[in-house]
């Protein structure tokens, strides 16, 4: 049987149409930040971190002594559901493109795969920001409220330092969980791996550090969440600073580059 | 028009697309047939840039894919009807196209209305929809951005007669516009009534490629005997091939040849028509038998 191929030639194309702009970055955030709520999954998950801020601003109200009743509290209670569960936002944003094959679509439209992640990346941060910005909000109001109602002096004992080293530490948090569904490119697998980055690693690391004394030296080196966990106290030295960028290099960077490499080439199915 | 140039795509030891030519003319509908596995998506997703190709070049008017600044209002692609996020709805699928391309927001209910998805319908969410719904809420979103070259993997699978009809008036009013369709399928029937030029894919490779009426004039003469034996060996005898076919035999003669050398024969003919495609279901029947021994085999 013979092969008929048609001879192929790049002729230029004969019916000219309008040349299209190219598509803004803030576009394709815009399209992004959209589908971070669009999803009944994405709505109730942001709708569970607000309902857990303003469960949790009650809870201080109700249950603190009258010593408690600072802004700290406040904002540390309403602030820790968030710390949770926002990664996972950064996660669903990622994987839904792989795990609900969405992305056969978005990276056909937005052919340059690194534009969609830098916009999703850019789309957590501001997620984070902005709910971080919002737990002091309402910490605050909480905080004039509670002391107004039991008639004792407002407690203003979080200094704009602290609040730089905790935003910075939740959006660590939503970075690695960037990371993991840039690892990962699936929502199951991200987040079971976010509650062992989260909750097991640390442990085993406690309860190595409090058995071995060599571990207990050894562990700033080692264990992230442990330098994280000492930015909620704020107040870094340079030797804070340098163990945090260890850990961080090689429980953050290292992966999440590796993730990237392999996303900017996977094949997209 | 989509030009496409010794494309190949290994993996590992597999050659999946094997340098594969072929283009896909303005005003013209391609259909690109092939088995299962035969490398027609993987062939179009590497036009689309979600798939690196090994070596060769794919570009869609002019240039390449990801050099396209904004590829869906140039070309409209469905690859997959069910690669959605099943928990969106289907009004939200188009929304999120038609502003990453910057349409106007009005193209979202005119997509809805072309391809016939109530408001309803729209406002559910795709984990709820059929395969058909699907296909149309793909087309709508690969036709928003109004573009010039359409790209389907596979459009009919799923939609009911009407909606292959359907289809067929739309692409065909598409292409009569002056738009480059490329549809795939593996079924010959429903990309025969659609395609204007059709190119075969076996294996990885291309076996056939010419406008339709080409490849169907190139299967000769049809001729039903009573003695197909006797036919057989005059035919050959007058230097033509024969070759057995449903219910008779397939000659490279044409009507007027096959009559004469029946009349010498003696051969008294029961049927005599042009071919129309036999040669064409044969050879596309081979490609798919080979395929199904190898994933026997496999």
């Amino acid at each position: 049987m013979t092969t008929a191929t048609i001879e192929a030639t790049t002729e230029p194309e004969a019916r000219h149409r309008t040349e299209h702009a190219p598509i803004p970055f803030r576009t394709v955030v815009g399209v992004e930040l959209r589908k971070a709520f669009d999803t009944r999954s994405g709505f109730w998950l942001l709708a569970a971190i607000a309902a857990a801020g303003v469960i949790a601003t009650g809870a201080v109200l109700a249950f603190a002594h009258d010593s408690d009743l600072t802004y700290d509290n406040f904002a540390g209670a309403i602030g820790v559901p968030m710390t949770i569960l926002l990664p996972v936002v950064a996660i669903l944003a990622v994987t839904g493109e792989w795990s609900q094959r969405a992305g056969l679509t978005t990276f056909t439209l937005v052919p340059h795969r690194g534009r969609v992640i830098r916009a999703k990346y850019v789309v957590t941060l501001t997620i984070g920001i902005a709910s971080m910005a919002l737990a002091l909000a309402v910490g605050a109001v909480g905080n004039i409220v509670a002391t107004g109602i039991k008639g004792i002096d407002t407690t203003w004992d979080l200094s704009p330092t602290s609040i730089l080293y905790i935003v910075g530490a939740d959006l660590i948090g939503m970075t690695i969980g960037f990371m993991l569904g840039v690892l990962t490119r699936n929502s199951a697998g991200a987040i079971v791996g976010y509650f062992s980055y989260w909750f097991v690693i640390p442990t085993l690391s406690m309860v190595l550090a409090a058995n071995q004394s060599w571990f207990e030296k050894a562990q700033p080196w080692v264990d992230f969440n442990f330098d994280q966990g000492k930015l909620y106290d704020g107040g870094f030295t340079a030797t804070d600073w340098s163990q945090l960028a260890v850990t961080g290099t090689f429980w953050l960077v290292l992966p999440l580059a590796f993730g990237l490499w392999r996303v900017l080439r996977a094949e997209v199915k | 028009m989509i030009i496409v140039d010794s494309l190949t795509k290994k993996y590992g030891g597999f050659t999946a697309v094997d340098h594969v030519t072929f283009r896909a003319e303005p005003g013209r509908v391609t259909g690109f047939l092939g088995p299962n596995g035969a490398g027609k998506s993987t062939t179009m997703r590497i036009l689309v840039g979600l798939t690196p190709a090994t070596s060769g070049t794919a570009t869609v008017l002019g240039r390449r894919y990801a050099d396209l600044p904004n590829p869906g209002r140039e070309i409209g692609v469905l690859l997959d009807a069910s690669a959605q996020h099943a928990g969106r709805t289907g009004r939200e699928i188009l929304t999120l196209a038609q502003r990453t391309m910057r349409v106007s927001r009005s193209r979202v209910d005119e997509m809805l209305d072309l391809v016939s998805l109530s408001d309803e319908e729209s406002g559910r969410r795709v984990r709820d929809y059929s395969l058909g719904m699907r296909q149309r809420l793909g087309i709508a979103t690969a036709l928003i951005g109004d573009p010039d070259v359409l790209v389907l993997d596979e459009p009919a699978n799923g939609l009911d007669p009407a909606g292959i009809r359907w289809m067929r008036d739309l692409l065909r009013g598409f292409a009569n516009r002056g738009g480059t369709v490329l549809l795939s399928s593996h079924l010959l029937h429903e990309i025969e009534v659609i395609a204007d030029d059709l190119v075969v894919i076996g294996n990885g490779h291309i076996v056939a490629a010419g406008t339709k009426s080409d490849l169907l004039a190139a299967a000769g003469t049809f001729a039903g005997a009573a003695d197909l034996t006797a036919l057989a060996s005059a035919l050959t005898r007058a230097g033509h091939t024969a070759e057995p076919s449903l219910g008779g035999l397939r000659t490279d003669a044409d009507a007027v040849q096959v009559g004469r050398v029946a009349l010498a024969a003696g051969v008294p003919l029961t049927e005599l028509r042009p071919a129309d495609g036999a040669g064409l279901e044969e050879m596309f029947l081979e490609l798919t038998q080979d395929n199904a021994r190898e994933e026997v085999a496999a």
